[in-house]
This record gives structure tokens, sequence and C-alpha cells, in this order.
């Protein structure tokens, strides 16, 4: 029945595109050949990337309304920027499987070959060095080859906003936050996460979850179930799928989601707000290199200032005194005034691990590995 | 140590225990009349995705409940025509549902894989009695299928040691020959409770999927409990009521490790909590795979062998 209705909807798009294109046919003619030149230019690519031949590794599936979801996004962009069809590949497991996935795809002629899942790292790797004309990318890793780079963003900037709509909305002072596993990804999501929150309201605590699982609906569901019998009353995630929110939303709890808002709408009174990725510049820039018969291999760290990390839409438990907060930190990120990881901050052992008005480097961020002050949970899952 | 949330552990065991009483139940009816079908996480997988596909194009819990235990029967009807009709070896054809239910319910479950779910059974309001300290949440926190698994589990068992039928079914497991011999129809006994048994293997799932899963995510949606359910079977020793018992426990097991977590006992990592439900399993099954142990036990005497007249 959904599916039915985007079509239409899509189709009545359509139908109003060529409406318009037709009606500007009365227009001035500068006007008319100008308009035509930028429908081209969308709608048919004036350069022929037919040579792309594309192909994505999915851990999970598109439906997952997450992480899945959120680069499937980026494909489709990538597929109607440059009019070529992308080969998906969903629910492939990371190790054995996945090399012989990303084998057959170099064998089948495929020239750019994209994984987006951690452990798809080293199976990529060790494909990538057996196939040196094929381009292999890979997100959200740190190994990079000749023919292989890698690209990911700077989520702890949009996590550390989603932290001060939680730390705002919890009355408790606990909240929840299933996490997948202990890695510097995660780890750094949850640290950038609980600084938010402490900044609004410094007395919060943070409590993980881990469930050794990026995309299992029924584990972070029962992992945020456990949290929320705790006492927390915000829960965030670092999950694939929007099972922790069904478990907010059962609860009366609040809810930070991850990767994608589609859903936001579904958990009308739960929904806070979460951090978004928008991967489809990047997919279309990775494309044209490889028609260009290029691979770009330099690692790619997207932020918020370059558009790949964005924080999506607001539920209704956002205050604007908290959006307006909110705003203005995001700005001052945006124009690099503040860094979520300046000093003093010390990990929940007590150690100090940024010095006072220092700030961690990049690769300090890439290697984080341990939790910050706030945060009840191991930094080793 | 905050005794609310192990509370809630123990009450959270006792909900997910009910697809462990249903799907062990549906294998002790289906082993008691001397066949074996390991295809229970099979039948819990088709009963999950085909119920969560009517629904969510019906929108009628009811009809989706219906039909995933007509696919129950379906499926294990054929499991009955292989080993029961055509004396095919009951373990290859169980493990061979177990992969067929696997792969099919993956393609069934395509095109809805990850949405919410269109209906949720919900817990049974009981007004005032859940606010009642530890009672409310362990008692009155369930909702309706759970209360009626547990009368099934009551009725199934009087069936079994109290009724001519039940008595019946004993003697197919353990002297099929002798039924046989007294003018009982080994193979019509035989047909009906695996046909039963699989209904409530896939009512199972159909029940996990409405009542615990957040959404259909292919193999990962049952996560393996169908083989705890078969280890369930014997660890009851063949009898309903125990079932009971053993499910509220095996599902203490596969709640515990976050609980372990939100309560910062940390002496063992979470992935090897984890582990912990399938090595009870395990230990369960190699401790009574001994013939003595499971004679001990009142495993049905002839299980798993095909009966053919005049062969003894």
């Amino acid at each position: 029945m959904k599916r039915r209705k985007v079509i239409a909807a899509a189709f009545a798009a359509a139908a109003m595109i060529v409406a318009a294109a037709c009606g500007s046919d009365d227009a001035a003619d500068e006007e008319v050949t100008e308009e035509t030149e930028a429908t081209e230019e969308t709608m048919a690519p004036a350069e022929d990337y037919s040579m792309v031949k594309a192909a994505v590794v999915y851990i999970g599936v598109p439906g997952d309304a997450g992480w899945t979801y959120q680069h499937d996004q980026g494909i489709a962009y990538l597929e109607e920027q440059l009019g070529i069809e992308v080969t998906r590949l969903e629910n492939i497991p990371e190790g054995a499987e996945s090399v012989a996935t990303f084998d057959k795809l170099a064998r089948d002629g495929y020239n750019l070959i994209m994984g987006t899942s951690f452990g798809y790292m080293d199976p990529m790797l060790e494909v990538a060095a057996k196939y040196p004309d094929v381009c292999f990318q890979h997100a959200s890793g740190y190994k990079t080859a000749e023919n292989m780079g890698n690209y990911f963003g700077a989520m702890e900037e949009a996590r550390y906003l989603s932290g001060i709509a939680a730390g705002a909305a919890t009355t408790s002072g606990k909240l929840g936050y299933v996490a997948a596993f202990p890695i510097p990804e995660v780890l750094r999501g949850i640290n950038a996460f609980t600084l938010g929150v402490r900044s609004v309201n410094p007395t919060a605590t943070v409590q993980v979850a881990w469930t050794s699982t990026w995309f299992d609906p029924a584990k972070e569901k029962e992992a945020a179930q456990s949290l929320l019998a705790t006492g927390a009353d915000v829960i965030a995630q670092h999950q694939d799928t929007t099972a922790p929110g069904e478990a907010a939303k059962e609860a009366g709890a609040k809810w930070v989601g991850y990767n994608s808002d589609t859903k936001a709408g579904d958990f009308p009174d739960t929904w806070l707000t979460g951090p978004v990725w928008n991967w489809g510049p990047h997919y279309v820039k990775m494309a044209k290199d490889v028609a260009a018969g290029t691979c770009d291999a330099t690692p790619y760290y997207g932020n918020m200032a370059d558009g790949m990390i964005t924080l999506g839409v607001y539920g209704s438990g956002v205050s604007q005194e908290t959006q307006d907060l909110i705003a203005e930190k995001a700005a001052a990120i945006i124009d690099g005034s503040f860094l979520p990881f300046t000093g003093p901050i010390k990990d929940n052992e007590g150690n100090e691990q940024i010095a006072s008005g220092a700030s961690a480097s990049l690769g300090d961020l890439l290697g984080q590995s341990y939790l910050v002050e706030g945060v009840i949970g191991s930094a080793k899952g | 140590m905050n005794s609310n949330i192990w509370l809630l552990t123990f009450a959270d065991a006792i909900s997910i225990a009910t697809t462990l009483i249903l799907a062990s139940l549906g294998a002790i009816l289906t082993e008691r009349s001397g066949v074996i079908n390991l295809g229970v996480e099979g039948m819990l997988l088709m009963g999950a995705v085909t119920g969560f596909v009517v629904a969510d194009s019906s929108g009628n819990l009811w009809l989706a409940l219906l039909v995933s235990v007509l696919v129950g029967v379906v499926l294990s009807a054929v499991h009955a025509a292989l080993t029961i009709g055509l004396r095919a070896n009951q373990i290859v054809s169980g493990l061979a549902m177990v992969i067929f239910g696997t792969g099919l319910s993956q393609f069934i479950g395509k095109p809805v894989e990850g949405l919410p779910r269109p209906v949720i059974i919900r817990p049974l309001n009981f007004g005032a009695l859940s606010d009642i300290p530890i009672l409310g949440p362990v008692v009155f926190g369930h909702d309706l299928f759970t209360y009626l698994t547990w009368l099934l589990a009551a009725g199934l068992s009087f069936y079994l040691h109290r009724t001519r039928p039940g008595l019946l079914l004993r003697a197919t497991g353990d002297a099929p020959a002798t039924v046989d011999a007294q003018g009982g129809s080994v193979a019509r006994i035989r047909w009906m409770h695996v046909i039963a048994g699989g209904a409530l293997m896939s009512f199972a799932g159909a029940w996990y999927m409405f009542a615990r899963a957040a959404a259909w995510s292919q193999a990962a949606t049952t996560n393996g409990i169908g083989w705890i359910a078969l280890a369930l079977v014997v660890f009851a020793s063949w009898r309903p009521l125990r079932a009971i018992g053993g499910a509220v426990l095996f599902g203490f097991t596969l709640q515990v490790p976050f609980t372990l977590q939100a309560e910062q006992i940390s002496i063992l990592p979470p992935t090897i909590v984890a582990m912990f439900p399938y090595l009870v399993t395990l230990a369960v099954l190699v401790a009574l795979s001994t013939p003595r142990a499971r004679r001990l036990l009142g495993a049905p005497k002839l299980l798993g062998q095909p009966f053919v007249r005049d062969e003894r």
C-alpha cells in the first residue's frame, strides 16, 4: 500500500515537472533555453558514465530505516545523477562470505565496488590486492590501498548536538545508549553524545548496553528495554534499525535515533532527533573518479561543514530554546570555532585524556578507546 | 543492586518463555508419537514471516495467526508425508525443514524486512492488579496468549496422562506394534500429532513476531529459539507441565546478558554471557544423549524409528 503511494507520488511529481517544463514554453525565449539546459543537466547527464560498473555490498537491507537505508538513498542519488545502475547486494555477512562476494564482483567486471560495513575492511583489502584495476571503496574503516579508498565522517559532531537535545529532555538524569561494538567509531559517538548531554545537564549519566551486533532488531530492542528498566528516560543508539525506538515508545520514553530520520513520523511523541548521514554527493564523486580513470584512495572524512553529516528533524519533545542552542552550536561546529572534543576531558576511570584547552586531533579521534566521564559502562564491551 | 531490574528480567523471562513453551509443546506432541521433527526453527521462522506478511496486508491479527497456523500444518504435513508415509529418515527430513523454512522465510520476508510490526500483541490490562509489587509484573504483566499457553500445557498434560487418546499416543511412541496389534492406526495417530505439533510451532513463531520482535529481520528474528525448544523437550522429559519451568529458566538465560550489563556486573564479556542459553542447550543435549539417560527420563522408546508392520 505504502509503496504504491510512493510510486503514485513519484508519477505525480514527474507529471508536474513535465507540466512545468511545457508551461515554460510561453515564457521568454531566453528563460526557456536556460531551463531546458538545466533540465538536461539533471535529467540526462551531459557526460556518459556507462563505463562505470558499480556495485555496493550491504550488511543489512535498505528496509532497516537506518544505516543501510541511508546508504541506499545515497546510491539512488548516484544513479539519478549519473544515469547509471548500481548493483546492490544485501545481507552479506562480514568475514569469509564477504571475501567471496567482493571477489565475485571483481571477476564479474565491476570497476567500482563499495562496501558499507566496518568488518568488510580486511576482506576488501585482501580482494583489492588481487584486482589492481578495480576501484574499491570502504565505508567506516581505516585501511586503504592503491586501489582502495575509505569514506566516513565526523558523526561525533551531530552526536554532540543530539546529546544537547537528549540532555534537555531527560527528567531522571539517566540516559541509555544501545551500542553495537566497542570500537573507536562507536566509543567516539557515545563520548560526543555524553559531552553534549552534560553540556546542558552536568550531572546526567549515560549507561551503555553492548549488543555485539549492528543489525538485529530483537537484540537491539531487548538492550534498550534493559536500559529503560534501570530508569533511563531517553534512549540513544549506535545500531542500524529503529528497534531501540520501539522499546522507548512502548515504555513512554524519548528516543534519539541514528542514521536516518525517515521514520521519525512513526514515533510522534518519542522521537527527539537523530544524527543523519548524507552519502549521495560522495558516491557521485567516487563514480566520477572512476569514469576519469582514477581511484581516490585518500581517506575521506566528511563533516557537517561539507554536508555529509546533518542533524535530523526535531520531534515535539525538543523546545524552541533547545533548538536555538543547538543551532548556535551547529554554526560554531561548521565554522570551526567549536570542537566537541576540547579539554579538559576525563575518562570514566578518572584519567585525564584531553588536557584543558587542548583538543583531540583527528588521529586521536579515530583511535579513541575510552569512555568519557559520565558514561556508565566499559570501553572494552 | 537494583531489585527492580531483576524483577523485570524475570517477568520478561516468563513472557519470552511463551514461545519456548508453545514450540516445545508442539515438539512434545510430535515426539510422543514417535516422530522427531528437528525443523522447529524453520517452522518458527515460517510462522513469524507469514504472520507478518498477512498482518501487513490485512492489518488483522487473527487472520495473521490463522494463516501462520495453517502454514505450520502444511509444513509439518510435508514432514509427516516424508517420514510416516515414505518412511524417510526423520533427522534428515527435519534438518531439511530448517533449511527450507529459513530460506523460504527470507524470500517471503524480503519486501517487509525492517518494517514496523503492523499489529502488536500487547499485555492485558488488569488495572490495579498490575501495580501489586512483584506479583504485578510477574503474574499480571502478560498478554492473552501467555495465559492460554499455560492452560494449554495443563490441558495437554491431562490429555497425555489421563485420557484414552493420550494413552494411545504414548503407546504409539513406545510400542507402535502393540497399538497396531490392538487395531489402532499408528500412521493416523502419528499424522495427527505431527500436524498438531507443527501448528503449535508455527504459532509460536507468529506470537514471537507480534509480541516480542521489533521487526522482521531474516534469520535473526528467532535467534535459534527453535533449537532451544528442542533441548527443552528433553529437559522437560517429554512432559508438558515441566516445559513451563524449563522455558522460564531458558528465557531467563536469554534475558540475563543485558541485565548483567545494566547492573554493571562484568565478570565475563557480554559476548560470552550471550552464549549462555546455547551453551545450556548443548550441555543438556550432551548430558542426555546416552540411551540410558533417555530411558530414565522417559523418552518415547521408539522415537525416530519409522513403523513398518511385521518388522517387529
